[in-house]
């Protein structure tokens, strides 16, 4: 049964009925023994792929099964942030395609997701860095996306809380993209997972897979038995190479874990998202009052949820160095999730080894803000089996092709990204 | 934290340390082909479990050196110079 339609006309009626007629935002399924397409991860990218084969290429023959409940992997874990402001011209035109999807999000999905175009600011502090910035400005420039650089006058005017003159990293300027913002990352998962169930799509929770038999149908083993699909998508995150094993390959990723942290609430005093350039620390300030930030990877491979203590002391002292007055809020929360680090830092959205077995994978730490396009090119490869041409550069075959997307020229090293 | 134990120093913080990656990888003799230089470069087993590792004691010895550690829980189980296995 579907929610019905969502309007500030039903919030009114239902709080005029004492909120006794809302509904299930998605039906809880039971998997079946058959699917058309067998979606594998309940995230982000596994309902926003269900979504667009229901809704774009019109297979409605479809299970997401999630080994937990909605978004409690890295979809609930992450800090929020979509921004487009990438160097290499394909991400652009993918990142950017991802950031229209959200500015369309709440109207397509009749879900307030809360999306905020408050602006990402990345702050610059050497001389290095400036021209860096200039010239990935230029880049989006060419590709008709907006970017601006401000100056530290305009820095301190848009961010009052950052310290210009710190002694070890003055800042110089600011590299701003005024369309970038935050998006409230739980809606988005219940956004996808009702507008998918409401097409027909059967949303599996609390139903892990432990095996993949390749073959035609494929057959998958699950907490709740077998069910076989003629096609499988792979969108589990940071457990993309052990699912990989269970079909018989291995992949260009390795998994860490990344921290994020909130405050006590305040009021509000940071308007937009901010980004150190002189060491790992980013933040915003949610709705609600409270700072969330966050900082590098904890650096080494690494599937546990909770994030080591040099990184939670490394991203306090870059923040601190900052902004100093946050040194008197107090931190409520901390938490990780386990990321699919690609080689080159960039997502493989692929076909495999295993006919019929298809990939979205390597979003790393930047996988939210993809969301909305992520689906569509996930969706569209598996339902023709070519990929999107938005996502032609993010073929598997890339890194013996020696193709790999030299986004920051970090090498292969996840650790480095 | 993780208390890593250098083959020559001892045990020390993790702080002290430079993370390497993946120790169970051998580069290829330089004929072997793209193949064989694709796996090696790219290609992880990225076990949720043990994990045979590099470490590089940056802020002590300057030694590099392998470590087995499970990436679930971090228990480390053994650690030893280039060259050696563990047990
Ligand atoms: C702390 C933190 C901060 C971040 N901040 C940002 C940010 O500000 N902006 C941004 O763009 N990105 C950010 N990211 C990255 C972003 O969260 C991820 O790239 C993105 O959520 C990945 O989406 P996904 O759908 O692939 O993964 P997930 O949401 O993790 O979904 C994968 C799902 O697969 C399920 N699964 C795993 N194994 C199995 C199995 N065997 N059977 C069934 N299901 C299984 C998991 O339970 C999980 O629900 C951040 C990440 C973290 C951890
Ligand atoms: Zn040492």
């Amino acid at each position: 049964m579907s929610s019905g339609r969502y309007s500030g006309f039903r919030l009114l009626r239902e709080a005029m009925a004492g909120h006794q007629g809302w509904r299930r935002a998605w039906h809880p399924a039971e998997a079946k023994p058959h699917y058309r397409i067998a979606i594998i991860g309940g995230g982000g990218h596994g309902l926003a792929s269900a979504y667009h084969l229901a809704k774009t290429y019109g297979i409605r023959d479809i299970a997401v099964l999630e080994q937990g409940a909605i978004g409690q992997g890295n979809l609930g874990r992450n800090t929020t942030i979509v921004r487009s402001n990438y160097f290499t011209a394909p991400n652009i035109r993918f990142y950017d395609a991802a950031l229209q999807g959200w500015e369309r999000f709440e109207q397509e999905l009749n879900f307030n997701a809360m999306v905020s175009q408050r602006g990402t600011l990345n702050l610059i502090h050497t001389e290095g860095q400036r021209d860096l910035f200039a010239r990935r400005a230029n880049a989006m420039a060419l590709e008709g996306v907006d970017a601006e650089y401000v100056d530290p006058a305009g820095v301190k005017a848009l961010v009052p809380l950052v310290e210009l003159t710190n002694a070890r990293y003055p800042v110089l300027g600011g590299f701003l993209q005024r369309r970038g913002g935050t998006v409230r990352h739980d809606a988005v998962g219940w956004a996808y997972a009702r507008a998918a169930s409401d097409l027909g799509v059967d949303i599996v929770e609390h139903t892990g897979v432990i095996g993949i038999t390749p073959g035609h149908p494929i057959t998958l083993s699950t907490t709740a038995g077998p069910v076989t699909a003629e096609r499988v998508l792979l969108a589990v995150a940071g457990h993309s190479s052990t699912l990989a094993a269970m079909a018989g390959f291995r992949l260009p990723i390795e998994t860490y874990a990344l921290q994020a942290f909130v405050t006590e609430s305040v009021k509000p005093v940071l308007d937009l998202v901010v980004t150190y350039g002189g060491g790992h620390f980013y933040a915003s300030q949610s709705d609600k009052g409270g700072i969330v930030f966050g900082g590098a990877t904890d650096g080494h491979n690494s599937y546990a949820q909770r994030g080591s203590w040099p990184q939670v002391e490394e991203t306090m002292t870059a923040g601190l160095t900052l902004m100093p007055a946050l040194s008197r809020l107090k931190v409520l929360r901390q938490w990780a999730g386990v990321m699919d680090m690609s080689m080159d830092g960039s997502p493989i959205v692929s076909d495999t080894p295993v006919p019929h077995l298809y990939l979205s994978t390597g979003w790393c730490y930047g996988g939210f803000k993809a969301i909305p396009a992520g689906g569509l090119v996930a969706a569209h490869l598996v339902a023709t089996g070519t990929p999107h041409p938005l996502a032609e550069h993010f073929r598997l075959g890339r890194f013996r092709a020696g193709a790999q997307i030299d986004e920051r020229g970090a090498g292969p090293y996840p650790w480095a990204h | 934290m993780l208390r890593i134990p250098c083959p020559h120093c001892g045990v020390a913080d993790e702080a002290e340390f430079r993370y390497r990656g993946d120790a169970s990888v051998t580069r290829p003799p330089a004929d072997a082909g793209v193949d064989a230089f694709h796996d090696y470069v790219f290609l992880r087993d990225n076990p949720a479990g043990w994990h045979l590792e590099w470490w590089q004691h940056a802020h002590g010895c300057r030694a590099t050196f392998q470590v087995k550690r499970h990436t679930v829980s971090h228990v480390i189980a053994w650690s030893g110079w280039p060259g050696e296995a563990p047990p």
